[in-house]
């Protein structure tokens, strides 16, 4: 833990009042939001040199009432080499977040993927549409509860392959 | 000592060689293929090592590489295919002209390979009439390239009236094309 | 003239005028020869010069990270392959290291130089693919089939350590499955020697080249700043002037202990991104001859029997093994809850894998941090304004896998 962390660590967490942070085994910083924080707190650190977005992507975790899709950013400080990992919980009934192309370009076809996959809305979005499905598919296929294989397959004899 | 094509069978005279059409036509038909590589993957890039100087390609007569489907023979399909992309697939393999082989390489062209999923296509032959199929992931040059002789052996034995017959019209009606 | 003669003029010069401005739309893709992979580009040229690009990618979406909650940890290492195809141990290694992470587990010193010795191949070869591909579409075609010669010597070397040419599906959890034995040792060092040459002939080829410098210096550049922005990652973030690199910044697999440049370049062009590859290919090999010489002694794999299979005598003869075997092969392995992201550097850039484990026996959630399809959003940008055959050129100088765009 570098002198650079502890200090933007102890910035958020005293910005934000919903923020959590918590350092895993791995030494990895891992800090969560809300969906009403997640927009400041990224323009935040984009201001103190956090300006490669890493990764943006999305889990699914139906056992969490209340909090069952969760949208997971990596963000890096090139010059410190400072990584942290941020996450923001939403509930199957409010899907909505506010998206961070404005400030990150390359979050637009994460975004996008992640809307894909989940159907996770991001407000602001220029061009919220499938990308790496057809356009025609109509549920979101990440989600637990649909299975991997396509579902109208009519010649794949199930008892050979002990399901 | 390198092995060239030899002559039909036939009748050899002074100045005048006579044998059967289908003969002849099958010999120029199968030593020229042209193909058209719709290489999508991994597939793909053993194809083009097919085609490199190792395991040159173009010993059999598959010197040029035609990406235009109305100057090829032969579609060599190489790599996954999605149900994004069968539609594409099936109207690049109109746009050729008769006659025409296809050719599928590797395991996800034939049937899907690995990814039995959602967005897979599992197997070409939902979409087009397939030829030869060359199994692997991804199959080895040599065993492309014995997938290529199959396709030769098939040019070479064909009838000329096979593209007219009644049954190649049905099997094309099978597939929707017209 | 008369009134009738000057307005049939004057409506004759109104309606070339609009044919002048008239803007075309030309669909370059999804099967194209120049577009190497299978995506869409929908373009609005005026003349030969580009407005703007509308993409379409998908074409090849194997569900890979669906694919991947439903296979053990160690079934998911084929589907790994099939990412970045050109350089496939690198996306192995990668994903072996996480789980490596996940579990705790610290590697022998002669593993880790094994894998930088593999790692670094697969580099060169996916290098070489990307350059003599640029070269290809300038109109060159001699380098393509030169230095695809030098992948055939490449694919002998894997063939050695994992039996495969392409799809490499390369070593175990914990290390590797053999030691390199004495072919694959006289076969590196016969690389080692043979290819410098060979590769400064290729470079003699176009490096210098009137006619490639002319075609390339200036066609797609990126500043370092919108590179960044887009999180490019990789030769083309080195090429716009950023010196990021995963082996230097988060040093994995020992590449601490090896001495090597990273080369940059100046405006992000083609002719930079082609020259950073031409460097790295170079100093790839340094890197190899470093690990050659100084590679230590010691087991090619670490001591995890419950993750790493034990060898085939002693699974005969003693019960532990017999036991571990059978649950290593059913998948029952102890992996322990948590979530980990771990990077390496592939052939495009930062190759980053996430993975969430609920203790099952397969990972809950693993996400690919693909670099090809975070830094080809950035390609209408690039090309805006640009002649169509620099569109076309900049296309193959991003090394757009298709593989790893769409996953």
């Amino acid at each position: 833990m570098s002198q650079f962390s502890t200090q933007i660590q102890e910035s958020l967490l005293s910005q934000f009042a919903d923020s959590k942070y918590e350092l895993d085994i791995y030494k990895e910083h891992n800090f969560t939001f809300s969906v009403t924080d997640i927009h400041a707190a990224m323009a935040y650190l984009k201001s103190e040199g956090f300006i490669f977005l890493t990764d943006l992507t999305g889990s699914h975790y139906p056992e969490n009432p209340g909090a069952e899709f969760q949208v997971v950013y990596h963000i890096h400080n090139l010059s410190e080499n400072v990584r942290f990992r941020l996450k923001v919980n939403l509930s199957q009934d409010n899907m909505h977040i506010p998206t961070v192309t404005d400030l990150f370009s390359s979050a637009n076809w994460m975004e996008r993927e992640t809307f894909d996959f989940f159907g996770i809305l991001f407000d602001g979005h220029p061009n919220l549409s499938r990308i790496l499905n057809v356009d025609d598919m109509d549920y979101h296929p990440m989600k637990k509860e649909y299975a991997l294989e396509d579902e109208t397959r009519v010649d794949k004899d199930d008892t050979f392959f002990g399901r | 000592m390198v092995k060239i094509v030899g002559a039909p069978e036939g009748i050899e005279g002074q100045g005048f060689f006579a044998t059967s059409f289908d003969k002849v036509i099958g010999m120029a038909r199968a030593n020229s293929l042209w193909p058209l590589p719709f290489a999508t993957s991994c597939c793909g890039i053993e194809f083009m090592a097919t085609m490199g100087a190792n395991y040159d390609l173009a010993r059999f007569g598959s010197e040029r590489m035609s990406f235009s489907p109305r100057q090829s023979d032969l579609l060599i399909v190489a790599g996954t295919i999605s149900k994004k992309l069968g539609p594409v697939l099936k109207q690049v393999y109109d746009q050729m002209a008769e006659p025409k082989w296809v050719l599928s390489v590797g395991a996800c062209a034939s049937s899907g390979g690995i990814f039995d999923t959602y967005s897979v296509l599992q197997g070409i032959d939902h979409v087009i009439p397939v030829d030869v199929y060359v199994p692997g992931c991804p199959p080895r040059p040599e065993q492309i390239i014995e997938g290529i002789l199959k396709i030769q052996e098939l040019a070479r034995n064909e009838s000329l009236r096979r593209r007219d017959s009644p049954e190649y019209r049905k099997m094309l009606e099978s597939y929707n094309i017209q | 003239m008369s009134e009738l003669e000057l307005q049939n003029k004057n409506a004759v010069l109104a309606s070339t005028e609009t044919i002048d401005g008239e803007i075309a739309t030309l669909n370059l893709g999804p099967t194209h020869p120049a577009t190497h992979g299978i995506f869409q580009n929908i373009l609005q040229i005026d003349g030969e010069r580009i407005l703007s690009a509308e993409q379409t990618v998908g074409y090849i979406h194997r569900a890979f990270e669906k694919l991947s909650e439903r296979l053990h940890y160690k079934q998911i290492t084929p589907i790994n392959d099939r990412l970045n195809y050109c350089s496939s141990p690198i996306n192995n290694i990668g994903w072996h290291m996480t789980v490596e992470k996940l579990i705790g587990a610290e590697m022998p010193k002669r593993v880790d130089y094994m894998r930088v010795i593999v790692m670094e191949l697969a580099r060169i070869a996916d290098h070489l693919v990307c350059n003599s591909v640029i070269g290809v579409d300038t109109g060159a075609l001699t380098g393509f089939t030169y230095m695809f010669q030098e992948r055939e010597k490449i694919y002998d070397i894997y063939e050695e350590i994992c039996g495969a040419r392409l799809t490499t599906n390369l070593g175990r959890i914990g290390g590797f499955d053999r030691d390199f034995n004495k072919e694959f040792i006289s076969k590196l060092r016969a690389f080692l020697k043979e290819f410098p040459k060979k590769f400064d002939e290729f470079g003699a080829l176009l490096e210098r080249n009137r006619i490639f410098m002319d075609r390339t210096i200036g066609a797609g550049p990126i500043s370092a700043e919108r590179a960044l922005n887009y999180s490019f990652a990789g030769p083309n973030l080195r090429a716009a002037g950023v010196d990021y690199d995963v082996r230097v910044m988060k040093p994995y697999s020992s590449y601490e202990d090896f001495d090597f440049n990273i080369p940059v370049g100046n405006d992000g062009d083609t002719y930079d991104r082609f020259m950073v590859r031409q460097q790295e290919i170079r100093e790839s090999l340094k890197i190899i001859t470093q690990a050659l010489e100084n590679m230590p002694e010691g087991d090619y794999h670490a001591d995890i029997p419950s993750f790493y299979l034990p060898p085939k005598e002693d699974v005969y003869s003693s019960m532990e093994a017999l036991i571990y075997h059978f649950k290593i092969v059913m998948g029952e392995t102890p992996i322990p809850k948590g979530e980990v992201y771990h990077s390496v550097e592939g052939g495009n850039g930062e190759l980053g894998y996430y993975l969430v484990s609920d203790g099952g026996r397969t990972p809950y959630r693993l996400h690919f941090r693909r670099p090809c399809f975070i830094y080809y959003q950035a390609y209408p940008e690039m090309i805006k304004g640009s002649l169509l055959s620099d569109a076309i050129l900049t296309l193959s100088s991003l090394n757009v896998i298709a593989g790893e765009l769409d996953a």
